[in-house]
């Protein structure tokens, strides 16, 4: 590892790509828990019941505060309900994309495919491009070059990290992308890990969105009126990208890089309900990325069989952030610095239990 | 040309599960459907290699392990992204308690 040249490259095209494949980085075994496979199994089982509740709860949240929205629009009474409308539709469309595009959230696969969907156009992540980045995010995990998802690249750009919770960069690369694949294009990148069977999904999506973002600034013209941007497209997307942003920093933020154990480079962190409604669970991050089949309604007892071979979770998002935020300041100067984790006693990291055979 | 190995017993393999067998370097997956049929596949994922007894089984389904690729076992048939190739399959027979997959 001592070849590790800084600035990383974090293209998928670039020199540390062609370093991660050359060593073993990438698609590489990787370390897991040893739960036992019938509990395993029990874990694992999928049901429609739970994701079904949460749905129609959040399909109900979506009209109360919507309805309330533009009930007081314009008075300055309507804030709140659109602050509120903006978090459900621009973060926890973030875990609705993540669980079903697992298809773990719904027993039902066509339960899981209508709120991917959904949640795709809300958070204007292309479906297929992004099934397939989160294919290769689970393969690769933090590996640079490899890992099309890696939030925060060092050397830290902190003027990025907070644009970030306004969804800034997110939404001027998701106009960039609608618009390369509304023309029948993907970019180099996207062309490294989607397959050619699935690119022209990728270019019918696109132009229906196109046709549906257009609808809505027509409609908004045709009223006089800012309420259908306000409430469709990329406008809630910003204003209510900031808690999935906050929570999603919390997965990986400030951990190593090209580590072959998830209990290294992803963080658990304990999260109060209205916050694991929003994330579903997302939160018992390095459980998921172990065991990504088990349902998120099920996460939180999987966190309990894993508690004796992971590191302690953060008690909450502002414990997490104790350790996030002195990393990333430092990774401004030092891009090789890394929050170091201490494994139970006992417990190797799997890279150098490997070294040591 | 037929080449009937003993793979495993029938107890082996909770129903509704599968399991790993490796033959002369390769690997396969044995499955016990819910209604109590043996079915054998290729063990890897066409995706990305991985050990598909690692798995979960519902129905006729075999979900990989890593990224939820999902395949018709009993068919092979991929059932979409991020698996695009099908499984090879294997014939099955059963004798007295045991279980043998025809490899060749």
């Amino acid at each position: 590892m001592n070849d590790v040249l800084y600035p990383r490259d974090y293209s998928m095209l670039g020199r540390d790509a062609k370093r991660a494949e050359e060593i073993g980085l990438s698609r590489a075994q990787w370390y897991a828990a040893p739960v036992p496979r019938a509990r395993l199994k029990e874990l694992m089982k999928r049901s429609d019941a739970p994701a079904i509740r949460d749905t129609i709860i959040w399909f109900a949240s979506f009209a109360i505060t919507a309805g309330f929205a533009i009930y007081l629009y314009p008075s300055l009474w309507s804030i709140p309900f659109f602050l509120a409308y903006g978090v459900l539709y621009g973060s926890s469309t973030d875990s609705r994309w993540h669980e079903c595009g697992h298809g773990t959230a719904f027993k039902t696969r066509w339960m899981n495919d209508v709120v991917y969907h959904l949640a795709c156009f809300m958070i204007m992540r292309p479906p297929t491009v992004w099934r397939w980045s989160h294919t290769r995010h689970h393969t690769d995990t933090i590996i640079v070059g490899r890992d099309p998802e890696i939030a925060i690249q060092r050397p830290t750009k902190i003027w990025g990290v907070i644009g970030g919770f306004f969804a800034i960069g997110q939404t001027k690369s998701a106009l960039k992308s609608l618009y390369t694949h509304t023309r029948g294009k993907l970019t180099d990148e996207e062309l490294t890990y989607v397959p050619e069977m699935e690119r022209s999904r990728v270019y019918f999506v696109a132009r229906i969105w196109l046709a549906i973002h257009l609808s809505v600034i027509a409609l908004a013209v045709y009223l006089h009126s800012f309420l259908p941007i306000l409430l469709v497209g990329p406008l809630p997307c910003m204003y209510g990208a900031w808690v999935y942003v906050m929570t999603g920093i919390t997965q990986h933020g400030g951990l190593a890089e090209d580590v072959l154990d998830h209990r290294l480079n992803s963080r658990t962190v304990l999260m109060n309900p209205i916050l694991r409604f929003i994330y579903w669970n997302m939160n018992y991050h390095v459980e998921h990325h172990m065991f990504p089949m088990v349902p998120y309604h099920q996460l939180p007892k999987l966190y309990e069989e894993m508690k004796p071979y992971t590191i302690p979770a953060k008690t909450s998002v502002v414990d997490a952030y104790r350790e996030i935020i002195p990393a990333l300041l430092k990774q401004i100067k030092d891009p090789s610095y890394a929050i170091q984790r201490k494994l139970p006693d006992g417990v190797k990291p799997l890279t150098q239990s490997l070294a040591a055979e | 040309m037929t080449q009937w190995i003993d793979a495993c017993a029938k107890d082996d393999v909770a129903e509704e599960d599968v399991i790993r067998f490796d033959h002369a370097g390769r690997t396969f997956a044995i499955y016990r459907s819910p209604d109590d049929k043996f079915y054998a596949t290729d063990g890897l994922c066409t995706h990305e290699k991985i050990h598909l007894a690692d798995g979960l089984v519902m129905d006729n389904i075999i979900e990989c392990p890593k990224h939820n690729g999902r395949f018709d076992y009993t068919t092979g048939v991929a059932k979409g992204a991020p698996v695009c190739v099908n499984l090879k399959t294997y014939p099955i027979k059963l004798e007295g308690t045991r279980v043998f997959i025809n490899i060749a």
